[in-house]
């Protein structure tokens, strides 16, 4: 027998949901990150998930971002389309953010340590202290794992199933 | 309820019955078998598993060393962690058992309950049965005793120190090293990243296919860590037919469908009283709040990332009330 694995996309979804007995669906902040995604504006960071102070964040990506950086190793997740990573060791004495990722001045990002262009289910490591950019010629989506950043937004009563 | 709390438990093993099984005594419960069922006993009640199941669940308590929280075997019988201690449960989460006081709790020393349970798993696991796969890919675990499958049941567990495929990390799983592509996921794209790391950065430059990784996995349900983000853990795991314990949650922990679809029954985490049914299709996200329990359904072998918060505080916060149940309010 062929199987066939549904996956999804910005173009393709279909969202599931909770299924209410004795509960408020509130509890489980129901999304998807496609959904999200096809509502969000390029390069915005956007809060799926939050457990204390990590969170999982979806962006849009669709141009080439600002160069950004974290004082920790964060991962970013293709869930969509294709996206070209570009690294540089981030000069000597720039701030960073107490936790998650902030964006850096242009001239923060030096010398090239590397790139990796990676599409729909790679999963890239955004290495502590190094700074780094996204490019997509079109929409792509990236799942982030991080900790919550200036730069992260919370929508849970936009994002998530609340009846 | 009756409660023994001295961490260091007595425990026995007997001597193999007509059908070759030992049994096994931890504290005052006994754990027997024969062809079909496993059997548990403590000083105010008796219980009944089908072997096969017994053994799913088992093996998971074992590899996962007791899991973040609850594992229930079923609605009776199972652990609960305490990170350094395990209670050893009957009843506990049960509403009728503690209604009518027939409930039993062992507080047990990790070390003391982790080898008795590895050797109850290795001396009822069977060969051919592998307790781990999904029930079309292993054979069956009754019958008399025969032989073992040490080598299925003592698999490595992945856990990546940073992520999987970096230098000195975790490996990638291939035919080469006995990952072949599994027959639900013959699908799945196999292609890798373009990773181009300047001399020196090796290390810091890294990049891999996750669902090409997740479609080799030989195992369900069984999250292993591929990325750390300090104490955020991604655990992803292929999942087919039914998560075979029931688990209770000591934190919230959050799931990411990345394919396919699975349906959870959600229940009230002490009582068992039925809470809600969620859905997830590919994309989903949703969080399993502290105060649940829950159990998967996947008709066909699906990914999802497991997303946990491995700190260690977050089980004192939440039971304190310092912390509320659901991790995000709105």
């Amino acid at each position: 027998m062929e199987y066939v694995t549904r996956l999804a996309s910005l173009e393709q979804y279909e969202k599931g949901g909770v299924e209410v007995i004795d509960d408020d669906p509130k509890n489980y902040a129901f999304s998807n990150i496609f959904e999200v995604a096809s509502h969000a504006k390029p390069f915005e960071h956007i809060a799926v998930a939050k457990n204390f102070q990590y969170v999982l964040e979806a962006v849009r990506v669709e141009g080439t971002s600002p160069w950004r950086s974290a004082g920790h190793d964060q991962s970013a997740l293709v869930m969509d389309g294709e996206v070209t990573f570009e690294f540089r060791t981030l000069r000597a004495g720039t701030g960073l953010s107490e936790a998650g990722s902030a964006t850096v001045p242009d001239d923060a990002a030096e010398t090239l340590m590397g790139m990796v262009t990676a599409r729909r289910g790679h999963l890239t490591l955004l290495p502590a202290g190094r700074a780094y950019r996204f490019t997509s010629a079109g929409p792509a989506v990236l799942l982030v794992q991080t900790v919550t950043g200036p730069d992260t937004q919370f929508r849970w009563a936009e994002i998530c199933q609340t009846s | 309820m009756t409660v023994t709390a001295s961490g260091k438990v007595p425990t026995a093993t007997g001597e193999p019955n007509e059908l070759g099984y030992k049994s096994f005594t931890i504290g005052q419960f006994r754990f027997s078998r024969d062809e079909y069922f496993a059997y548990l006993t403590w000083p105010t009640g008796r219980h009944v598993m089908s072997a096969d199941a017994f053994l799913r669940a088992l093996q998971r308590d074992v590899a996962w060393d007791f899991f973040y929280g609850i594992v229930n075997f079923d609605g009776v019988l199972g652990t609960m962690n305490h990170y350094g201690t395990v209670d050893l449960f009957a009843g506990r989460y049960n509403d009728a058992y503690r209604k009518a006081e027939l409930d039993h709790i062992e507080n047990i020393d990790t070390e003391i309950i982790r080898e008795t349970f590895k050797s109850i798993l290795s001396d009822w696991t069977n060969e051919g049965f592998d307790p781990f796969a999904s029930p079309e890919e292993t054979g069956s675990a009754f019958g008399p005793k025969r032989g073992n499958n040490d080598a299925a049941i003592t698999r490595h567990r992945v856990t990546a120190q940073r992520m999987v495929s970096l230098p000195g990390d975790e490996p990638l799983r291939n035919d080469e090293n006995g990952h072949p592509i599994n027959r639900m996921f013959a699908d799945v794209t196999q292609d890798e990243p373009e990773v181009r790391a300047e001399p020196g950065f090796e290390q810091e430059i890294g990049s891999f296919n996750l669902f090409a990784y997740l479609s080799r996995s030989p195992v369900t349900w069984n999250p292993s860590v591929v990325s750390v983000c300090q104490e955020s853990l991604y655990c992803p795991t292929t999942e087919e037919y039914i998560l075979p314990i029931i688990h209770g949650n000591d934190r919230a922990e959050w799931f990411v469908q990345l394919s396919d679809e699975i349906i959870w029954d959600v229940e009230d985490r002490d009582t068992g009283r039925k809470r809600a049914k969620v859905v997830m299709k590919a994309g989903d996200v949703a969080a399993m709040p502290s105060d649940i329990r829950h159990q998967g359904y996947s008709p066909k072998r699906s990914m999802l990332l497991v997303w946990e918060n491995a700190s260690l505080e977050i089980p004192k916060l939440i039971s304190s009330g310092k912390f509320p149940t659901q991790p995000v309010e709105f």
